[in-house]
């Protein structure tokens, strides 16, 4: 005899168990401590932060710890927890201008004001897996020297200077940017909400579209203009007091590229500019950013829009990696109903497609 | 730490309010696509963020909520949605369509036919019904604006070229209150006809897609079809294994590696009651028990 399939709860709740079980690992080894991942995963906590869109380095380490190390789990956990946080306001726009600055290079001029910083970065190493890590080991303190200058004057203001780029256009205290977290996206979207998408955006999947430009297919010419990392200041203006107040400093990595210039017989040709911003350090992020931002611009500045990377409505609609992970693996989810449906025309077309054969004259007559 | 805490039903009342005035708007356009802005929720989307959100901002503490997914109340991700409003919201959960003023399904309508005051919210995948013949959506926002919708003709008749039949089996698209096509969510197409003039309210939420839909109660929905090929709906032919009905849609049971198979009720709320009134099918002895859920 058939019973129904039951159980479902039980079997949930035995799930939940074996997962908890599972994400502790053997108990013989230690736990790992949030401060621990925050310190010395810290590259994964800014992902998180990036992409989960919050600035709280204990809240990532914590989903981090959570998702096992799952990473666009640990984004949704934060997305999830981001979203029933209520809105007191936005800060002032932060300057990056005035960022205390731990690494910066150009690739675009041998010296600039303020140097080039290399700073904390593995672009120099030799990936030797490296054994001393394995246990243990205590590394030499870094470096010191004079404090850099308090400003760097970014690369792409030097060029600005004498035209020779594109104005980034400013601020307009009339219309306030946009949302896509509190406002429906609706198409063609606006360079605000373009540039939020991209700063939420999968990093593998900024990545594709960003190398797939210097293949190609959407090619804007790029040039690293300056990548900084560093601090800069949070403010408020509070409404109470009548002036903004300082909440704090974040870390964050700007990218900002250089590209193949514009001009027309009215316009001085000039070089154009990709944006990309990221919490933490995270480089190929905002360099990938970047590159996708100056070619979902190709139709504002009159280039012909043929490539995946240069349409707004495939790269911002697929672009979010909480959306992706969810929709493709659902999926898993029963569809018993609609497989049914779809059994039942195929069978019935198999079967006329059978009876249609048998009677058919053509194959009495070839056979 | 920011340690959470948690509004009634979950969302804050910002939230909240932000999609009954999309669902206000979409009861009074029937069947056109509101947008709105969907918040990350607990679950994944995919798993029923749509529905679950318009189901948080419709539910009031006297409520009687029924989810299903697939028919049942005892799948597993109908039982962790409801587990989710039990614990958020602390309203009552039942599994009897009758008792139910809110129902949130997943690929169903129930079979016992919903009465009026009763809100049945869809959980949606792809809110667009022209999606899959045109990907872009300020093309498709065109069309539907236009109400150029001889494309889909197009299809079906396509598909009654290449197949003699309409080749779509379930989310197979509607016209409501003769303005606007509509996908009814991915339902068996066995299950149109009950959304034409329902004396419920029903809501479909699109969390992923961004969009809130509705036909009013008591509204005109028509499964597009031509003349010299009407609208059938698609039922296994046979009666319940287990409580005999011959008018539920039927789920297939693989029973063994050797070709067996049997066929039962999907929804089963329906196919207990029916149980309970002391219908049989070929398969049935006892009728199983429901375990109370928490």
């Amino acid at each position: 005899m058939y019973v129904a399939v039951k159980g479902g709860e039980r079997a949930i709740e035995n799930a939940h168990r074996l997962l908890a079980h599972e994400r502790r690992g053997d108990r013989d080894v230690p736990e790992v401590s949030l401060a621990q991942i925050s310190e010395q995963l810290s590259l994964a906590v800014d992902r998180v932060m990036a992409e989960g869109s919050l600035y709280d380095r204990e809240l990532a380490a914590l989903a981090i710890k959570q998702a096992r190390g799952d990473m666009i789990e640990a984004i949704f956990l934060v997305r999830a927890f981001r979203a029933t946080l209520p809105r007191f306001g936005a800060t002032e726009a932060v300057d990056t201008g005035n960022m205390q600055v731990r690494r910066r290079i150009s690739s675009t001029f041998k010296d600039i004001p303020g140097g080039q910083i290399l700073g904390p970065t593995f672009d120099y190493t030799h990936r030797l897996l490296d054994p001393q890590l394995a246990d243990g080991f205590v590394p030499e303190l870094p470096a010191t020297a004079e404090a850099s200058p308090p400003a760097m004057p970014r690369v792409t203001d030097i060029l600005g200077r004498d035209g020779l780029i594109e104005p980034s256009p400013s601020a307009d205290a009339e219309t306030p940017v946009g949302d896509l977290t509190r406002e429906p996206l609706s198409f063609p979207a606006d360079r605000d909400l373009r540039l939020q998408n991209l700063a939420r955006a999968d990093e593998g999947f900024l990545l594709a579209l960003g190398y797939s430009s210097q293949r190609g297919y959407g090619r804007n010419h790029p040039f690293a203009g300056e990548i900084r990392l560093g601090e800069v200041a949070v403010e408020f203006f509070a409404e109470d007091v009548g002036f903004a107040v300082p909440l704090g400093s974040i870390t964050l990595t700007e990218c900002q590229m250089v590209n193949q210039f514009k001009g027309s017989a009215t316009e001085a040709p000039c070089f154009t500019r990709g944006y990309g911003l990221a919490f933490g350090q995270s480089e190929r992020k905002t360099m990938s950013m970047a590159l996708v931002d100056r070619a979902l611009r190709a139709q504002e500045l009159g280039e012909e829009v043929l490539a995946p990377a240069q349409d707004e409505e495939f790269v911002m609609s697929h672009s979010d990696n909480v959306q992706a992970t969810g929709f493709v693996e659902h999926l898993k989810l029963p569809h018993y109903v609609d497989f049914q449906s779809e059994l039942g025309l195929l069978r019935k077309l198999r079967r006329e497609f059978a009876e249609a054969e048998a009677s058919s004259p053509l194959r009495e007559a070839a056979e | 730490m920011n340690a959470p805490a948690y509004n009634f039903a979950y969302l804050d009342e910002q939230t909240k309010r932000m999609i009954r005035r999309a669902i206000l708007k979409a009861i009074a356009i029937p069947g056109y696509q509101v947008p709105f802005a969907s918040r990350e929720m607990p679950m994944p989307y995919g798993w029923g963020t749509g529905g679950v959100q318009v189901t948080a901002a419709i539910l009031g503490p006297a409520d009687v909520l029924k989810v299903i997914d697939q028919g049942s109340d005892d799948t597993t991700n109908a039982i962790s949605i409801r587990k989710f409003f039990a614990k958020t919201a602390g309203v009552a959960t039942t599994t009897a369509t009758a008792d139910a003023t809110v129902i949130q399904t997943r690929h169903r309508i129930p079979e016992a036919p919903l009465h009026g005051g009763q809100v049945l919210v869809y959980q949606v995948p792809i809110p667009e019904p022209l999606r899959f013949l045109e990907p872009r959506e300020t093309e498709t926002r065109r069309m539907h604006a236009l109400g150029e919708y001889g494309l889909m003709h197009v299809k079906l008749y396509e598909d009654i070229a290449r197949f003699g039949h309409i080749a779509t089996s379930y989310a197979y698209p509607v016209k409501v209150n003769a303005r606007y096509v509509m996908d009814p969510s991915p339902t068996p197409k066995f299950d149109n006809p009950k959304m034409d003039n329902c004396p419920a309210l029903q809501l479909f939420g699109a969390g992923r897609e961004k969009r809130i839909y509705a036909i009013p109660p008591y509204t005109s929905v028509v499964s597009l079809d031509f003349e010299d090929h009407p609208f059938t709906r698609y039922r296994f032919d046979a009666p319940c294994a287990l409580c005999g009905a011959d008018d539920s849609y039927l789920d297939e049971i693989v029973t063994d590696d050797q070709g067996g198979r049997m066929f039962v009720c999907s929804d089963t709320d329906y196919c207990e009651t029916r149980q309970g009134q002391g219908h049989r099918g070929t398969e049935a002895a006892a009728p199983h028990k429901e375990r109370p859920h928490g």
